[in-house]
């Protein structure tokens, strides 16, 4: 089986996002970059299905030249090949994304054999558009679905679960096919000290995809009004808990 | 004209539709609706009292239960006959995949999540939720048709009733690999106490609760309170909590009365999930965690000698 995981470089912004002074962007000089959680599900879901049946593993990503740090991290954890599409580090929307990915899996295709099965996230962590997965199964002409919380491979055969109100939906899709995936459908490995050392001898292939015109253009970030009002800080230790019994009963949850 | 795609569940009118259409108005007239896989008759009276002039039945075997590529081909193949200058749809699981596939088959990007749409000569200015709602960024939207799913709760559903509502059927070209992808089975979950999304409390714990059993004096004070137990990404990621659990950015967001966050840092990804609560109450031994700049209230300590005392001290005052 070969199984085929694409993942976003974003910044780990931590307890609370600095812009630049222009507002354009967030402003990364003091930050770590990191990929969504429903990424790290995807690939923790490449590997165990490879783990299972076979095969082989690759992470793409497009981005930076940085963001070959993203494709070692999955590497480190037993991904067995990296594609990095390398862009400028400008911002791409979602079709333009797409696009470039969908060639790329022509390309690799041609090369290697075709993908069983290509994950993505539900959203990326900073754009959240929501869309690049399906587009890349529409260009591709392969069955999707979107938001998976629980994945199965057998015969030839795909079956997602995803969570709607009230419980559970299921799907069954014919391989090859493309999975968009939600953090809780595993719980992501760390990398070991020994796939670390391996990661750095394996191969990452570079492309270089053109830039079309874009179609949905970001201006600028601004936040959003936060919760108001100052913390009353009531106390230490227990000796705050008659205090905090008392604004319990104000607010009448006692 | 503007076209609203009108999500369902089986026929069950999902609300975010009507907050769709409420933007939708503001966009120009006619507000036009296409409906898949349920019949019109069901929905005619609610859409005209929220604007609606026409419905688009789109009739088809394969649009029975919900087929996210049957859907979104309909909708492409309804925007390419009827023209329509943006098309609509709520920023819900269903309502992004339905979009991504007509957005992928009209070859145009889809704004996803907007909480305001500005028209300009040729142009929508946009705003859209960025990072689970942390951000609020600024785009333009340049291409044609203008593709675009409203962030639910982002506006108010306001009724504006249309004078008239006609239905109109029509047929997509569906062939049976754009329909079999669709829910083949459904399983009802199982549901302890009060849901998590539902509760007036909710004590959520972090890191700070330090394993699973940790988390027994939190479903303590939870029970106590009526409420439900919830947690931070750290604690659904060591397996303390399934990740149902999870409160933030990528588990579900909350809007109890009160949450109790035990040993929670306050990292944004975290705090946008309980942006709905009226109070937060902080339990946390580092005064300078940046939890206490959000809370309302706070107590410094140890939330494994803060978090029994509390329950003692609750339990006296109910007199139990
Ligand atoms: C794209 C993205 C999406 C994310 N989505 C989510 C999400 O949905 N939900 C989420 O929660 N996180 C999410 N995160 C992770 C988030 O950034 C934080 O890493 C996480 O919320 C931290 O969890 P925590 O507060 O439990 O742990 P920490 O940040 O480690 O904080 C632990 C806190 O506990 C306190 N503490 C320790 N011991 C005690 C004690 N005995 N008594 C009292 N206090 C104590 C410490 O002072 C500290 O403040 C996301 C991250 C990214 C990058
Ligand atoms: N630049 C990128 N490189 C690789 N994969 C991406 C990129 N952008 C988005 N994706 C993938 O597409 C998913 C959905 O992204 P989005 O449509 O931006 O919400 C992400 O979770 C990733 O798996």
């Amino acid at each position: 089986m070969r199984v085929l995981v694409c993942v976003k470089r974003v910044p780990d912004t931590g307890a609370r996002f600095e812009l630049t002074p222009d507002g354009r962007d967030i402003d990364t000089r003091n930050l770590e970059f990191t990929i969504s959680p429903h990424e790290e599900c995807a690939v923790e879901e490449a590997i165990r299905l490879v783990e299972q049946h076979g095969g082989e593993s690759a992470v793409l990503t497009l981005g930076p030249e940085a963001a070959a740090e993203q494709l070692r991290e999955a590497l480190a954890k037993g991904i067995d090949k990296g594609v990095l599409l390398e862009t400028d580090g400008s911002e791409w929307d979602p079709a333009a994304t797409a696009q470039a990915i969908a060639q790329a899996v022509r390309e690799l295709e041609s090369a290697d054999g075709p993908f069983d099965l290509v994950l993505f996230g539900n959203e990326s962590a900073d754009a959240g558009y929501y869309q690049v997965g399906v587009r890349v199964a529409d260009a591709l002409d392969r069955p999707c679905v979107a938001g998976v919380k629980g994945l199965k491979v057998e015969n030839g055969k795909a079956q997602a679960r995803r969570e709607a109100s009230g419980g559970w939906e299921i799907y069954e899709l014919p391989l090859p096919c493309v999975v968009t995936v939600k953090e809780g459908i595993n719980v992501p490995r760390h990398p070991s000290l020994r796939g670390i050392m391996t990661a750095k001898k394996k191969e990452i292939r570079r492309l270089t995809p053109e830039k079309p015109a874009m179609q949905l253009v970001k201006k600028g970030l601004r936040k959003p009004p936060e919760r108001g009002g100052e913390c009353e800080i009531l106390g230490e230790g227990v000796a705050a808990v008659p205090k905090a019994v008392e604004k319990l009963k104000e607010i009448g949850v006692i | 004209m503007i076209l609203g795609v009108i999500e369902h569940d089986r026929g069950k009118l999902n609300e975010a539709s009507l907050e769709m259409l409420t933007l939708a108005r503001a966009l120009g007239s006619p507000v036009e609706a296409v409906l898949l896989g349920a019949d019109a008759a069901a929905f005619q009276e609610t859409l005209k009292e929220h604007g609606v002039s026409k419905i688009y039945e789109a009739k088809h075997e394969g649009l029975g239960d919900y087929a996210p590529r049957a859907w979104g081909k309909s909708v492409a193949q309804l925007v390419r006959a009827k023209n329509p200058r943006a098309v609509l749809a709520a920023g819900t699981d269903r309502g992004n995949e339905v979009m991504a596939h007509a957005g992928a088959l009209l070859g145009v990007p889809v704004a996803s999540n907007c909480t305001e749409i500005r028209p300009q000569d040729g142009v929508f200015e946009v705003t859209r939720l960025r990072w689970g709602g942390s951000l609020l960024e600024d785009a333009e939207l340049r291409a044609d048709p203008k593709l675009l799913t409203v962030a639910p709760h982002a506006v108010s559903a306001e009724p504006a009733p249309a004078p008239e509502i006609a239905v109109e059927a029509f047929s997509p070209t569906l062939e049976e690999a754009d329909w079999r992808v669709r829910v083949v089975a459904r399983e009802e979950r199982e549901q302890k106490g009060v849901p998590l999304t539902e509760a007036k409390v909710v004590v959520g714990g972090g890191r700070g609760v330090g394993s699973a059993e940790g988390f027994k004096i939190l479903e303590e004070l939870a029970e106590l309170l009526g409420g439900a137990v919830g947690g931070s990404r750290v604690a659904t990621n060591n397996g303390w909590r399934p990740h149902s659990d999870q409160i933030g950015q990528t588990g579900v967001q909350i809007a109890p009365d009160l949450y109790i966050a035990c040993g929670i840092s306050g990292a944004i990804q975290h705090i946008v999930g309980v942006k709905g609560a009226k109070y937060i109450l902080a339990i946390n031994k580092d005064p300078e965690a940046p939890i206490f700049q959000r809370a309302d209230f706070g107590i410094v300590g140890d939330l494994h000698e803060v978090v029994p005392a509390l329950i003692e001290e609750i339990k006296k005052v109910k007199g139990k």
